[in-house]
């Protein structure tokens, strides 16, 4: 399971960046080097970027993983480099960003945007597997999401949209429905598509959504 | 007062509807004008509901207008742009202002319309829509508590006969009518060989069937249909039909070929009636039941 990210245009970092001058650039050792959006090599390209600009680069590190505990640590490291920027360039997903403002108490800019939460399906091909809905019905579905899967998150089966498999949407997209039907059939569990699926419950841990393990 | 469209369908007559859109903006001139053309010569005119995803005058104003006018509205309903309880008021105002009959449909997705950025909300889907309708017939809301004032509903729901692949569609259609379907309107058919084989299988189900009768006005628009429109298959012989006429003459061909189909599927019985849908050209759906000896 990785954070799928995209790099924001040089535009939009631009405009980010306004009025600061001196930056500091984190990216990420985990998702963002998987997905080329903020590993070693795109730290590097975005510091020239940065210098086109007239930016100041003060440093740069990338963090093994900028979501977690360790962060603080990396940070501390380089605490003179961050210490004497205006703002820090994040490279890491959004979980790493909300990482980077418990420390130092310096503005932190993302330079990618956070798509969705996926799994590596073949190499360099990223599919979103869950939305974390809390109601898992995987079992049911022969393990195919239909709230993922499906563009409207139908739970009761296709809509008038499916057009030889795929979605209406976009031709180059399944329809999660066929998929699930399929397997269903496969497994001769196709009584499970005929069962009704009651309305959801979109308040299974009140939003925010935390936990708290005892 | 119950339902005339209801009644209809009770009485075994072979039962006529067609749909009227609403505008895009407040000028419903030539909307009322189609629902005074039309809504003495079909049993019901259905209203659509931002049909294709574009943004219109809403259904339900629309269903209002037809029954200011003493027609009977199908007030279509998508789960598209409103949650739950959006859906359960709108059917409590509708019901409250004389709207019979209701088209519960899961509603064409965003990105295919024209409000790209805008949040598709299926809260529910066509089914557990219908099931909502007869949940709130029985007194109750979908929050469990209980109505001052229930609603009375002829609920009815769409198939696609020319599905790709037609199995898991069919499996909807069985829970549609387990969840209380009352009526079917189905997307365009053109190949009665096919429908009929549809029809042998739906007809143990006994909820009325209504063909949907797509006006074909042009070889383009039945080219165009047949390979971008999901679940719509015009038979090459009738394109060719198209073809072979000056493209002057090939609305009067749609509207003789829509006619033609409406006959053979009365004459054998085939199904319980049409939906004749002239999409933009409600102005020849007179002509086409005309065409059809009606």
């Amino acid at each position: 399971m990785k954070a799928i990210t995209r790099q924001k245009s040089v535009e939009e970092i631009q405009q980010g960046l306004e009025g600061l001058d001196r930056i500091f650039v984190v990216g990420c050792g985990t998702c963002t080097t998987m997905t080329k959006t903020g590993g070693i090599d795109q730290v590097e390209e975005m510091k020239a970027h940065l210098q086109e600009m007239g930016k100041r680069v003060t440093g740069s590190t990338v963090i093994p993983t900028a979501c977690d505990d360790m962060t603080e640590v990396a940070m501390k490291e380089n605490e003179q480099f961050i210490r004497s920027a205006d703002a820090i360039l994040s490279m890491s997903c959004a979980l790493g960003v909300h990482r980077m403002n418990l420390y130092l108490d310096k503005p932190v800019i993302p330079a990618v945007d956070t798509l969705f939460i996926g799994v590596e399906e073949t190499p360099g091909y990223f599919r979103e597997a869950c939305v974390q809905c809390g109601q898992c019905l995987l079992g049911e579905t022969a393990g195919i999401c239909p709230i993922t899967a499906c563009h409207k998150g139908l739970v009761n089966g296709p809509c008038g949209g499916t057009n030889n498999g795929k979605c209406e949407v976009d031709k180059e997209k399944d329809c999660a429905w066929t998929l699930i039907y399929n397997r269903l059939k496969e497994q001769g569990r196709l009584d499970l598509m005929r069962q009704y699926q009651a309305p959801r419950n979109h308040h299974i841990v009140l939003k925010p959504r935390a936990v708290k393990i005892t | 007062m119950v339902s005339r469209f209801k009644e209809a369908l009770d009485s075994g007559k072979f039962v006529i509807t067609s749909e009227v859109a609403p505008p895009k903006g407040t000028n419903l001139e030539k909307f009322l004008h189609h629902i005074d053309l039309l809504k003495d010569s079909v049993d019901a005119l259905n209203i659509t509901d931002h049909q294709s995803s574009v943004m219109r005058f809403p259904s339900l104003g629309g269903a209002l207008a037809v029954v200011e006018k003493g027609g009977e509205p199908i007030m279509q309903m998508t789960c598209r742009d409103r949650n739950r309880m959006a859906l359960e008021a709108d059917l409590l105002f509708a019901y409250s202002r004389g709207v019979r009959n209701v088209l519960c449909l899961t509603g064409d997705a965003v990105p295919v319309g024209d409000h790209k950025e805008a949040m598709g909300v299926f809260d529910l889907d066509s089914l557990q829509l219908l099931k909502a309708i007869r949940q709130m017939m029985d007194g109750q809301d979908l929050g469990g508590n209980n109505l001052d004032g229930a609603v009375e509903f002829c609920a009815g729901a769409i198939v696609t006969p020319e599905a790709q692949p037609i199995e898991p569609q069919l499996i909807k259609f069985e829970k549609k009518i387990e969840a209380g379907a009352e009526f079917f309107q189905t997307q365009a058919i053109y190949d009665l060989e096919n429908f009929t084989k549809f029809m042998d299988y739906a007809r143990k189900f006994k909820t009325p069937i209504l063909a949907g009768i797509v006006l074909l006005s042009s070889a383009r628009m039945a080219r165009y249909m047949t390979e971008n429109v999901p679940g719509i298959f015009v038979p090459q012989d009738l394109i060719d039909e198209l073809t072979g006429v000056p493209k002057e003459e090939m609305l009067a061909k749609g509207i003789e070929i829509a006619g033609r189909t409406i006959t053979a599927l009365k004459k054998d019985a085939i199904c319980d009636g049409v939906h004749i849908m002239a999409i933009g050209r409600e102005e020849a759906v007179p002509d086409i039941i005309a065409a059809a000896g009606l």
